[in-house]
């Protein structure tokens, strides 16, 4: 089985998020970037296919060079092989697209990106890999195993979870719950060295419709200061969830 | 030209988040001079679209759809969109909406914009505000496209009545055995039970309630306000509540109307996921907890004496009221 990993290189998520040129653009200066967590999951997942069914698993990324330390700390979690993109990600559609070149080219049998990243929150490239490839399609996957080319996998839903039946060429969104958090690994010192040698190449993008731009960014208004309460004026507290909130 | 909305249902009756996107689509239709149409799947009373301003129904009723199957249910909103030659289609953003609107827009050739917040900030260029950054930021997009997919954030734009005819019309949409590659084998769905993402008031709880068999007054707060319960990250990781209950980044998100947070201090991770909710009261024992920050509301004091008395409260209010 091969196994394809879409990878973002999003903020970690205690970062600060600031704009600079204009708001146009988001302010890296002083931010540690890391593997989008939801992601994470999906990679951890296919490791665990690498080490128990004998996948091979490649991660890639459409990325500026900065990027590559991101890979290669997915290299390092112990995927075989690492891809990037080299371009700069304009929108959910121009990346899909480029993802979509990279999986016709590659033959993979199971592609997992995370549902969504952490920066832009788009929340769109599995579905629209699913629509460019004509692959079958589970998002918000929680769980999944795979016998020979059939599936099972389970995706979360409002107030509960389904499980579904599919087979591959498969594309999964994945997040937390394809493995637990616990199961994440940090790479060792032996995956970090190993990583350098694996093989990182460089794709040049096929090019593409501009669909949607991004514009600017704001910041949401500073919040107004909280009202505080005492156990003893609990009254007015209720009072003012029903009168002034009118959240009661 | 009209504007489509696929409106929700469950069993046959709509789910809140299908009058919203009806009430925001009846506003930018006015905007832009147009109607509001809806594609249905198996809702029985579709009249009632027509008090948020839907002015046409088209209506599929097929047993096929039974379950919900994102490619088949993507490509009835598909050919909906082309019968009726629409340049807009909003969407919600349940599990299920934000499973299929990237199929939706591909399918049509049109831009996408998720976590959409408010009204278009104009309309020619095409440009809305949306969430980004988990709650940190706001990203101003601009559609190139001529056909338009908009997924609205949940509880961001509210319920609004207004009128329309909500004229139904059976609509057969021609539907392939390749939409049903991927089946549904079962459903597991807490009855009974208010969940999180449907919930007007969530309760969540973190680790200053010292252990799980402390619930039962958020249970009985919970009860009080017709709310879903929930738990911080570390509640979950030590197994104190199912992970179903985990609300915050990597969590479920939650967009209701009032949060109600007891002895979660407020990582930035679990803020980040709770903030689309419009009113937050935090109750905490520790006044320096950074939760208070971005709480509207706040108490200071212990959770075991402070959560009974506001149920006490609550109660008698909700009696009178």
């Amino acid at each position: 089985m091969k196994i394809l990993v879409c990878i973002s290189h999003v903020p970690d998520t205690t970062s600060k998020i600031n704009f600079i040129n204009g708001d146009s653009e988001f302010d890296t200066n002083g931010v540690q970037f890391v593997i989008n967590p939801n992601d994470e999951f999906g990679l951890t997942r296919a490791i665990w296919f690498q080490e128990q069914q004998g996948a091979n698993v490649t991660v890639v990324n459409v990325g500026g060079p900065e990027t590559e330390a991101t890979l290669r700390k997915a290299l390092a979690i112990g995927a075989n092989e690492a891809i990037r993109v080299n371009a700069q990600p304009t929108d959910g559609f121009f990346v899909a697209t480029q993802l979509a070149k990279i999986i016709a080219d590659g033959g993979y049998d199971l592609v997992i990106a995370g549902k969504e990243s952490l920066d832009y929150n788009g929340g769109m490239v599995p579905g629209m890999l699913a629509a460019l490839t004509g692959a079958n399609f589970v998002n918000s996957c929680i769980a999944i195993t795979v016998d020979g080319t059939s599936v099972k996998a389970t995706r979360e839903i409002d107030g509960g979870k389904e499980t579904l039946s599919t087979s591959l060429p498969l594309i999964v969104g994945g997040q937390k719950g394809i493995v637990e958090e616990k199961d994440l690994r940090i790479p060792n010192m032996r995956g970090i060295m190993t990583a350098r040698t694996k093989a990182l190449t460089i794709v040049e993008p096929v090019s593409t419709s501009t669909e949607t731009k991004s514009v600017k960014f704001e910041k949401p208004a500073p919040k107004s200061a909280v009202k505080l309460f005492t156990v003893d004026n609990l009254d007015e507290l209720v009072n003012v969830l029903h009168n002034e909130a009118k959240v009661i | 030209m009209s504007i489509l909305i696929y409106a929700e249902s469950a069993e046959g009756k709509f789910k809140k988040v299908a009058f919203e996107l009806a009430s925001y689509g009846k506003k930018v239709a006015e905007a832009l001079g147009t109607t509001v149409t809806a594609v249905t799947v198996n809702a029985s009373d579709v009249s009632e679209l027509g008090k948020y301003g839907v002015d046409k129904v088209l209506k599929v009723t097929n047993d096929k759809l039974g379950s919900f199957n994102a490619k088949a249910y993507a490509d009835v909103i598909k050919q909906a969109a082309a019968k009726e030659n629409v340049k807009l289609v909003l969407l919600s953003s349940t599990t299920d909406s934000l499973y299929l609107a990237p199929l939706v827009a591909v399918g049509l050739n049109a831009g996408y914009a998720s976590n959409v917040v408010g009204l278009p900030l104009s309309t020619s260029p095409f440009q809305v505000k949306r969430n980004a950054f988990s709650m940190k930021a706001f990203n101003v997009t601009e559609i190139a496209t001529d056909v338009k997919v908009l997924g609205l954030a949940k509880n961001s734009y509210g319920v609004f009545e207004s009128t329309g005819n909500a004229a139904a019309e059976d609509f057969s949409p021609s539907l392939n055995d390749a939409d049903f590659s991927v089946k549904t084998e079962s459903v597991e769905k807490a009855s009974g039970k208010v969940t999180i993402a449907d919930a007007e008031v969530v309760v969540s709880g973190g680790r200053g309630l010292k252990g799980p068999e402390n619930w039962g007054m958020l249970e009985d707060l919970a009860a009080t306000l017709g709310a879903a319960t929930a738990c911080s990250k570390p509640v979950s990781d030590l197994g104190w509540r199912p992970h179903s209950e985990h609300v915050g980044q990597t969590g479920k998100p939650v967009a209701t109307n009032l949060y109600v947070a007891v002895g979660i201090s407020g990582a930035i991770q679990h803020i980040a996921g709770i903030n689309a909710s419009k009113v937050k009261l935090v109750i905490n024992s520790d006044p320096e907890a950074p939760f208070f920050k971005v709480a509207d509301y706040g108490v200071v004091g212990d959770a075991f004496e402070i959560v009974p008395k506001l149920n006490e409260k609550l109660k008698a209010f909700k009696a009178n009221n």
